[in-house]
């Protein structure tokens, strides 16, 4: 790679219809515990996920904890080997037709805790200039790079370039880790719970800043968030992750406000009213989210689900398109003839099956 | 009528390397029965508040001026005993972590009943008794096969409810629950939520709720407090700082939440980050910040100014800004 191609980012091979990334069948499941009795149980962590996500959009990922979010972004980035599935990026198979380490290019990653992404002995510029002189960009030009970057995200070069990360507020070190992932001109940001651990006044800041920089550098994110606040505020699209399946996924808006799914519907009843006069009333659904290690058979959703019946814990429902195009639903209740009493009457011509979602 | 809690102009200063001025004159009145939602970004004090009001301060390091009075005795003269018989009796105390309030080595059942034996001068049979009923009262499933489960036994959302099973079991005046429902999955957070606030009700307690989320504060708060660097910059009857939140800090906060904010607009951010407590500026601390800011911002302590009969602010151009604003409408 020649000095200068670390500055752009890699070519568009598709075209805009073609997917920035697709995500295929895919799967990634954890052996644990059980050393004392030999007893091995597994944490079905990602299991046969498929998206999409077009350029220049966001896609917002939300579920509760332990559903499998952080695993699907490791996977993406090549950090952990998927047990099954494909990534697909802008129409090549990664691992083949582009080799992981362009990948890791185009695809850059910030993650959650601004403090322990970043080396405490490094200067904020010797920070933001290190993967580019990794990648064969000379010293000069990564630095040079470096400050335009930290001018960018909203920090002035002369005050910051040359302090270190525990002299900076959590939010100036969240601008810095953005910075870091922006130098190699990536295509794709995974933005894995970037703005959870901020203050609510510096959250706000850093979100307009993501969408500034995505404008200005043309990026994708994939946004991955447990606020669905900000997910909503942020995404073009949406997927609803439980226990390591999506049980929903559509535009945003169709998400919000006409949500199929039942645990969907709860997720957004759960959120705290604003309205001092419109207190929440009745908590959603009772208990909480089942262990991950061997997780319930059929619709893993139906240990919570008050709609659940016979047929719900023993086949699992497959995603099915639902009202607005690019919803679909993974659950009996929309599925055409699926044996539950509230299913669809079957198949009429345009009720199919999808594949992939959004 | 004298207040339950009584918190007058207090300050705490942690010595050290640096000093760090955590509480800079912080006044709360708390009636009985009330709940007054404590709200602030990180490192405004409110956990300090709270750990005030138990003395779980480390003493050595720590210089603490002003008064608390809790049910009209006074919690910094007290010595050692009197604290004990305070602590977990009048008032106790919740966290984010269960495993800050339970002991992993004993059951809940026992743990319960051993609060409750100290306190009560009670047999042991009560004190399961009570452990019992308190379980009950939390909505843990199954609560005599509970009572014998040790906390790692239990889920995130099990653990929280054990926690406030104990923490109720001697029926407090008071209950300090610091951020207590941050770690949970926003399914579960709100079960819990209601079913504080359901207790609250039914055992008259008054309470003060910290946490960082406004939508939670509605949720459960009377009253709402709040923080700014150490100080109560705003506090009120909960529909009146919803509607007519009249601190410039207090503004922005609710302006940049996302709640409801209109995807492709901009978020109105506060500008810069809060001030760092060794080295506070003179005046009002938010001055940096603060878009209506002027000279004479910077020159003392400002005041607290009532805006109506529950609801004051400490902030020299509130009226100001608000006449601006009706005059724009
Ligand atoms: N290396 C690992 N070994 C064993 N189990 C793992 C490993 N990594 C993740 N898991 C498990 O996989 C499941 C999914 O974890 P993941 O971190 O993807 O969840 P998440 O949705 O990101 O949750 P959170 O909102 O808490 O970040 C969890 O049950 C987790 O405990
Ligand atoms: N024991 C201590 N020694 C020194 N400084 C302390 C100590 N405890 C708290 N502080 C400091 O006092 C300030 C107020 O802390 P406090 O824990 O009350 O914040 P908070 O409002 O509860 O924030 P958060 O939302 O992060 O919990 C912080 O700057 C903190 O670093
Ligand atoms: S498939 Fe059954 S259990 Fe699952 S969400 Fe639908 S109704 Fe509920
Ligand atoms: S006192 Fe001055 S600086 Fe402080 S909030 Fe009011 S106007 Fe702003
Ligand atoms: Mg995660
Ligand atoms: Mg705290």
């Amino acid at each position: 790679m020649s000095e200068t191609d670390v500055l752009t980012p890699t070519a568009d091979v598709g075209g805009p219809q073609q997917p920035l990334l697709e995500v295929k069948g895919l799967s990634k499941h954890f052996a644990v515990g059980g050393s004392m009795f030999g007893k091995r149980s597994t944490v079905r962590a990602v299991d046969d996920v498929n998206f999409a996500v077009h350029k220049g959009e966001v896609l917002g990922i939300v579920g509760e904890s332990g559903c499998g979010k952080s695993t699907t972004a490791r996977l993406i980035i090549g950090l952990i080997e998927p047990d099954a599935g494909e990534i697909i990026l802008d129409g090549e198979l990664v691992g083949s037709t582009v080799s992981l380490r362009d990948m890791r290019r185009a695809v850059q990653m910030v993650f959650q805790d601004s403090y322990a992404s970043l080396n405490p002995r490094l200067t904020i510029e010797d920070t933001i200039a290190f993967g580019p002189t990794v990648h064969g960009l000379a010293a000069d030009k990564a630095h040079a790079r470096a400050r335009d970057l930290l001018a960018k995200v909203g920090l002035d070069p002369a005050q910051f370039a040359q302090r270190y990360p525990h002299e900076m507020s959590g939010g100036q070190r969240q601008r810095i880790n953005i910075a870091r992932a922006l130098a190699l001109a990536p295509r794709l940001v995974i933005l894995d719970e970037a703005v959870s651990a901020l203050d609510k006044s510096v959250e706000a800041q850093v979100l307009n800043l993501l969408i500034d920089l995505k404008d200005e550098f043309g990026l994708t994110y994939l946004f991955i968030s447990h606020d669905l606040n900000v997910v909503r505020f942020i995404s073009d699209k949406v997927v609803v992750m439980y226990l390591g399946e999506i049980v929903e996924a559509g535009p945003v808006e169709a998400l919000f406000t006409d949500a199929r799914h039942p645990y969907t519907r709860a997720l957004l009843a759960a959120m705290p009213s604003h309205d001092p006069d419109a207190r929440t009333q009745e908590a959603p659904i009772a208990g909480d989210p089942p262990n991950p290690i061997d997780p319930p058979p059929g619709c893993r959703f139906h240990t919570r689900c008050p709609f659940a019946e016979a047929v719900c814990s023993e086949n699992a429902p497959r995603l099915t398109a639902t009202g607005t195009a690019g919803h679909s639903t993974a659950c009996h209740m929309v599925e055409p003839a699926s044996g539950h009493t509230k299913a669809p009457a079957p198949a009429p011509a345009e009720q199919e099956i999808v594949e992939c979602p959004t | 009528m004298t207040p339950l809690v009584d918190i007058r102009d207090l300050s705490v200063r942690f010595t050290g390397e640096r000093t760090v001025h955590a509480l800079n004159g912080v006044d709360i009145a708390l009636a009985r029965g009330e709940v007054l939602g404590l709200l602030g970004e990180s490192g405004s004090g409110k956990s300090v508040t709270l750990k005030a009001m138990l003395r779980m301060l480390p003493a050595r390091r720590t210089v603490i001026t002003g008064s608390i009075n809790v049910s009209g005795r006074d919690v910094l003269a007290m010595d050692e005993h009197e604290l004990e018989g305070m602590r977990g009796g009048v008032v106790s105390m919740i966290f984010q972590e269960a495993t800050l309030a339970l002991d992993p080595v004993y059951t809940i059942g026992d743990q319960i009943a051993e609060t409750y034996v100290r306190h009560h001068d009670s047999s042991w049979a009560q004190g399961r008794q009570r452990a019992l009923e308190m379980l009950d009262a939390v909505r843990i499933p199954s609560a005599k096969r509970r009572l014998d489960a040790y906390p790692h036994e239990m889920s995130g959302g099990m653990r929280q409810r054990a926690m406030i099973a104990l923490a109720l079991s001697c029926s407090p005046e008071v209950l300090l629950a610091d951020e207590p429902t941050t770690a949970l999955d926003a399914t579960v957070q709100i079960q819990i939520l209601l079913l504080l606030r359901e207790l609250q009700r039914e055992m008259g307690m008054a309470v003060i709720f910290v946490t960082h989320d406004i939508g939670v504060a509605v949720e459960i708060s009377d009253r709402l407090a709040v923080m700014y660097a150490g100080k109560i910059v705003e506090t009120g009857p909960l529909r009146d700082v919803m509607r007519n939140p009249s601190h410039p800090y207090t503004r922005g906060l609710l302006a940049s939440t996302i709640h409801g904010a209109r995807k492709g607009t901009r978020l109105e951010a506060i500008p810069g980050a809060p001030p760092r407590l060794d080295q506070l500026p003179q005046g009002c601390a938010f001055a940096p910040r603060c878009s209506l800011v002027g000279a004479d911002c910077r020159d003392g302590d400002i005041a607290v100014v009532p805006r109506s009969d529950r609801h004051a602010v400490r902030c020299l151009r509130h009226a100001a800004e608000q006449e601006a604003r009706s005059a724009v409408a």
